[in-house]
Order: structure tokens, then C-alpha cells, then sequence
């Protein structure tokens, strides 16, 4: 193929034609993309490529190491699905910003800079937002503007910490960080918002769930796992992603339980699974990164799966609380069928593929001698068989008939399904092909008898609890409501906030404002004049408060800059 | 509804005692298995008898009696954020 030519130029430039294309000519063109890009991609030599000189800077924005490699594989196999799950749609839209997207988080895992990761870094989080605006809801419209603020906060951490590691004396090159300088430590925090840590994570819990059903597909697929590989490059080796990790695996299971939405439901499953790539990480020796790598890649396939199985029921019955779901197996036999192959593989059934990954971070933790965290994340195991292996199938498919008489899901989406369920399934059967992708050579072994009967073990005797504590009415019912989480910090008292400081300032209050009035009036009025009467710009979030945001931090950015 | 709609196997509360069953038994037999064979461990407390067993079963009660009450707390009306 062309020498030097980035694969994730493919994608995110390629899609620019989608909208002009009609038909069968469209649908040809838009499977193509992530093929062509996936042939450039495999004959590339590893090392660096693509030089690209900017004022004084060298830009490495290609470079192929057996990590980003790896990464890059399953991107493109999910850009491919996703792209396969969303040909019933007319909304020519969504598909060519999907694939852009998917660019994007390509580029990121082949960056070889700093700078070129930054760059992908923020055109990702852009572009991704289209993905939850297309929903075309209130609600989706304000959830976007939310994740996008705290996107664009991510892509601001980024690029002030790359100045100050630059100004430190580091090169740019994108290669191990030390968290102990300011530089290194701001970029450990924007990997850290996408990679959904604790206290961080309420974006993707917020946001996703309100995306359309292929966008919710697509988004799960990028943007936490591009982070995780930004973490596994920067900072591997770095303990406090043990603890941190560990935490993300256990909270949000609790949350899991008591949450309706099942596409929610499955937000909360998202971090517990990242936590594991995160202790992975934070363990750093090459087993724990090779499971980190090897689980990123079967989770994608399976949280894909599991995704698409939701939005289909989306689709189809239009709606999506576990409270109003119910007896669907019997209109959608097959989606039921995939959804059952998603669980079995997130769970770690034998034969399914987080068998053969997640137990690489496990027996790692082991071989370090981490009992604490390999007690957590053998609970965490156990409770993501309750929350995601049962609940999710048993709402929506089983439990007590809703009445619901839909249609199946449409082919497109069918076959979808059945790809990820049989990459899925492959990876299960056969550890072997996986493991050949992997960064490290390690001997690891995943059927062995004690491995298999102690997995079992596990996985029915949650089953057994969750089947008592069923019959006995334990089990909590699923409720039309909302659990608070992080994000009630700015969509209760920081949105108040924010209208108090506001209205005080424009009302001209005497007392302690009357500083700020005199600096700010000018300027608060003309927002007063541009926001209605009560200057509503934390509660409605319209347009015009956003780009006021992004250009106060666009002004920070300059301040910073001439700053460092 | 004009047609009667099929009945599933599943519609017939004794065949879902069936599978409780089938489940209870396979426990059992997963359980007495640890008598059987040499456990390849790395923790010592894992050669307990049917440690992986016991520990799935009061790990998924624990999450789910905790939960029950994290809902005292953290649950609101689906109009908290006039969202929807």
C-alpha cells in the first residue's frame, strides 16, 4: 500500500463522501473504509513513520509498536461491526461520524508524539458528540453538552500538561511519564477522565445511555480504551492505578443492581471492566499488561455485543428500563440468543473470552502477591456475572412477560451480532490467536482443571444467589428512578451555583458581589440580555453557554501557554 | 388477541422448577468436586473447601442487601434532573 500514509487518515477523511453517496453505492463504500484502512495498517513496518515538521517542532504522528498495534487490530475490526450494525440506518450521518470517530481513536493508539496525540485526542472527543446529539432529544441534546464540556476539560489537561513536560526539558515524544513532575501528572489526570476513574466517570454514565443505539455501540468501542492505552504507554508499573483500579472495579457494580436503564446498566459494567485494565496497568509487569491488552480487545468485542443487543431492543420496542422490558426471547429469539453469548463472555464462562484475558491480570496480581487486590477483583468477578451475565439478558428477554410483541432486530443488525459473538466466541475457543497479537511473550495457560472448576465454582453459585434472593423477593425490583452519582456535584449545586453567581452578579446584589459587579457588569448583562431573565445558563445549556466556555478555555489555554 | 399465541416451554412454571433444579443440582456437583482433585493454587486460603463456591454465593448477597440499602440514599424520582 502507500508508504507512510496513516490508516487513521483513511477513516477520518474517507467518510467525508458518505453523505453524497446514495444506495448500494454508499453501503459498499462505508464497509470499505475500515477494510482498506485495516490492509494500510497491516503493511506497515513497525517503528516510526510520517515525520512531519511544524514551526520547530518534529511530529512522529505514525508509530507501530506491538502495544499500539494491537489496539489498532481491534479498532478496526470494531469500527467494521459497528459500521455493519448501523446499514439500517438512514441517517447517513451517524455512519460517516462513526468512522470518523473511530479514525480518531486510531490515531491516537498510532501516535508517536505528543502533540499528534493531542490533536486526535480532541478531534475525538468532537466528533464523538454527534453520536449523542443524534438522538435528537432534549435530554440527549443537554447530556451531550455535558460530556462535551468534560471532554474538552480532558483535551485541556492534556495539552497544558505536554507544555509543561515539553518546558521540563521532555522530548515529546509519547513514551513513559513520570507522574511525580506537574507535566506528567495533568496528563495522567486527562487519561484518567477518559478512562473513567473514580469521581471522573459520571460523563460516560451520563452521556452514553443517551446516545442512539449504534452510537451508544460505537462510543463504547473508543474512547475509554484509546485512554487505556495511553495509561498502559505513559504509565505502566505506576501502583496507584492498582488502587484506582480497584475501585472502578467494585463501585460500580452497586450501582449496576439498583440502575433500571439497562443501557446504564451496562455503563457501570464498562468501568468495572476497565478497572480490571487498570490494575493490570498499575501491576505493569508483562503478564499484567499483556491481560490488560488482550482483555481491552475481547471487551470491546463483547460490551459491543452486548450494546448492540440493547439497541436492538431499543429499536424495536422503544424502550429500555428494565422495569418496563420483559418475555422478549420470544420476539427476538436470535438477539436474545447474541445477548446470551455477550454475558456468558463478559462473565468468564469457559470457553468465552474473558476466561482467557481477565484471569491474566488476576493470576498476575497473584504472582505479585496482591491478596487485597485479587480478593477485590475476584468479588468484582463474581458480581459482574450478577450484573451484567444475568440481569441484562434475564430483564430484558426473560423475567415476567411485558406483553411486548415486537419484531426481530433488523438483518443488518443480526449479522452485526453474530460477528462479535463469533470473534468472541474464536477468542474463547481458541486463547492461541489472541495471544499472538500480544505486546509481551509470556507462557500463560488458561485451561487448567483447577481454573475451570474454580471459575464454575463462581459463576453458579452467584447464579445460585441471585436465583434465591429472587425467590425469596430479596432481589430488589427494578424501579423507575435514577441512582445520583458524581455528576449530581455540577447538575445540582454547581448548576445552582452557577445561577446564583450569575443572577447575583446581573441583579447588581449589594454585599460581597459588589466587586465583581463593578469589574463584570458590562459582561453580565449582555449574558443576562443573552439567557432570559433568570441568566439560566447552567439549567438549559444552550448553545451560546457553551461556546462561552470553550472560549474561556481556549483563553486559558493562551494564558497558559505564555505562562510556561 | 384473535389467534392463540404459542406457548413456550417456559410459559410452564414447571419447567422453570426444572431449571432451578438443574441448577442446584450442578452446584452440588461442581461443589463435591473439591474433594476430588489437587487444587494448583497461588493464595493457601484457596485449598479451602469450596472457597470459590462460598465465596461467589455471600459475595452476590452481600452486593445485593448493600445495594438494597445504598438505594435509601442515592435513589430519586426520574424528574431529579427535569431531564426527562
Amino acid at each position: 500500500m502507500i508508504t507512510n500514509l496513516n490508516p487513521a487518515l483513511i477513516l477520518v477523511l474517507g467518510p467525508l463522501l458518505i453523505p453524497v453517496l446514495k444506495g448500494n453505492v454508499r453501503t459498499v463504500y462505508t464497509l470499505l473504509l475500515p477494510v482498506l484502512s485495516f490492509v494500510q495498517l497491516y503493511t506497515l513496518p513497525a517503528g516510526s513513520h510520517a515525520e512531519v515538521e511544524v514551526f520547530d517542532l518534529t511530529l512522529m504522528t505514525l508509530h507501530m509498536d506491538r502495544l499500539s498495534f494491537m489496539f489498532a487490530v481491534i479498532f478496526h475490526i470494531a469500527a467494521f461491526i459497528a459500521t455493519v450494525y448501523s446499514l439500517h440506518l438512514r441517517d447517513s450521518l451517524q455512519q460517516a461520524i462513526g468512522l470518523v470517530y473511530a479514525g480518531c481513536a486510531l490515531g491516537v493508539v498510532l501516535a508517536g508524539d505528543l502533540v499528534t496525540l493531542f490533536i486526535y485526542w480532541e478531534a475525538a472527543a468532537v466528533s464523538s458528540v454527534f453520536l449523542i446529539w443524534a438522538r435528537r432529544t432534549p435530554s440527549s441534546y443537554r447530556a451531550g453538552m455535558r460530556y462535551l464540556i468534560i471532554q474538552v476539560i480532558s483535551g485541556f489537561l492534556l495539552l497544558a500538561g505536554i507544555i509543561l513536560h515539553a518546558r521540563a526539558g521532555g522530548s515529546i515524544e509519547f513514551t513513559r511519564l513520570d507522574l511525580n513532575s506537574p507535566g506528567g501528572l495533568l496528563i495522567f489526570l486527562a487519561f484518567g477522565i477518559k478512562c473513567a476513574f473514580p469521581l471522573l466517570h459520571s460523563w460516560l454514565v451520563d452521556a452514553y445511555p443517551e446516545a442512539t443505539e449504534t452510537g451508544t455501540v460505537v462510543l463504547s468501542a473508543f474512547t475509554t480504551k484509546m485512554a487505556v492505552y495511553a495509561l498502559a504507554t505513559a504509565f505502566p508499573g505506576t501502583e496507584i492505578l492498582i488502587w484506582i483500579g480497584l475501585i472502578m472495579t467494585a463501585f460500580p457494580i452497586f450501582y449496576a443492581v439498583i440502575e433500571n436503564d439497562l443501557r446504564r446498566v451496562l455503563t457501570y459494567s464498562m468501568i468495572n471492566q476497565l478497572g480490571f485494565m487498570v490494575v493490570g496497568v498499575g501491576i505493569g509487569t508483562e503478564l499484567a499488561l499483556n491481560g490488560t491488552a488482550a482483555h481491552a480487545f475481547a471487551d470491546i468485542l463483547f460490551k459491543g455485543l452486548l450494546f448492540m443487543s440493547m439497541g436492538a431492543v431499543l429499536l424495536r420496542t422503544g424502550k429500555i428500563n428494565g422495569s418496563d422490558l420483559g418475555g422478549l426471547y420470544k420476539s427476538m429469539p436470535y438477539t436474545t440468543g447474541f445477548c446470551i453469548i455477550g454475558a456468558a463472555s463478559i462473565s468468564a464462562f469457559p470457553l468465552f473470552s474473558a476466561f482467557v484475558t481477565k484471569s491474566m491480570i488476576m493470576e498476575a496480581a497473584a504472582h505479585e502477591g496482591l491478596t487485597l487486590a485479587w480478593l477485590v477483583m475476584l468479588f468484582a468477578s463474581a458480581g459482574v456475572f450478577h450484573h451484567a451475565g444475568i440481569k441484562i439478558p434475564f430483564f430484558a428477554f426473560f423475567a415476567h412477560d411485558s406483553g411486548i410483541r415486537c419484531k426481530e432486530a433488523p438483518v443488518s443488525m443480526l449479522i452485526a451480532m453474530a460477528l462479535a459473538a463469533a470473534v468472541s466466541m474464536c477468542i474463547g475457543i481458541f486463547p492461541q490467536t489472541l495471544y499472538a497479537l500480544l505486546p509481551y511473550q509470556t507462557e500463560y495457560e488458561p485451561f487448567t482443571f483447577t481454573h475451570v472448576i474454580t471459575q464454575l465454582q463462581l459463576l453458579l453459585f452467584s447464579a445460585l444467589a441471585f436465583t434465591w434472593l429472587l425467590r425469596q423477593g430479596i432481589y430488589p425490583p427494578e424501579l423507575h428512578s435514577v441512582n445520583i452519582d458524581a455528576d449530581w456535584l455540577y447538575r445540582k449545586p454547581g448548576a445552582w451555583l452557577a445561577r446564583q453567581t450569575l443572577k447575583s452578579v446581573a441583579s447588581g446584589e449589594k454585599g460581597i458581589f459588589i466587586s465583581i459587579k463593578k469589574l463584570s457588569f458590562e459582561a453580565a448583562a449582555r449574558l443576562h440580555r443573552h439567557h432570559g431573565p433568570q441568566g439560566l445558563l447552567a439549567k438549559t445549556w444552550p448553545t451560546g453557554s457553551m461556546v462561552l466556555w470553550v472560549a474561556f478555555l481556549l483563553g486559558v489555554y493562551l494564558i497558559f501557554y505564555y505562562l510556561y | 388477541m384473535n389467534t392463540p399465541e404459542k406457548r413456550y416451554w417456559l410459559d410452564k412454571s414447571g419447567n422453570v422448577n426444572r431449571l432451578v433444579y438443574g441448577l442446584y443440582a450442578l452446584c452440588t456437583v461442581l461443589i463435591l468436586l473439591d474433594f476430588l482433585y489437587h487444587k494448583h493454587t497461588n493464595f493457601p486460603f484457596e485449598n479451602w473447601f469450596g472457597f470459590f463456591a462460598w465465596f461467589g454465593f455471600i459475595a452476590c448477597v452481600a452486593l445485593v442487601l448493600l445495594a438494597k440499602q445504598m438505594r435509601k440514599i442515592v435513589k430519586r424520582n426520574e424528574e431529579y434532573y427535569g431531564d426527562h
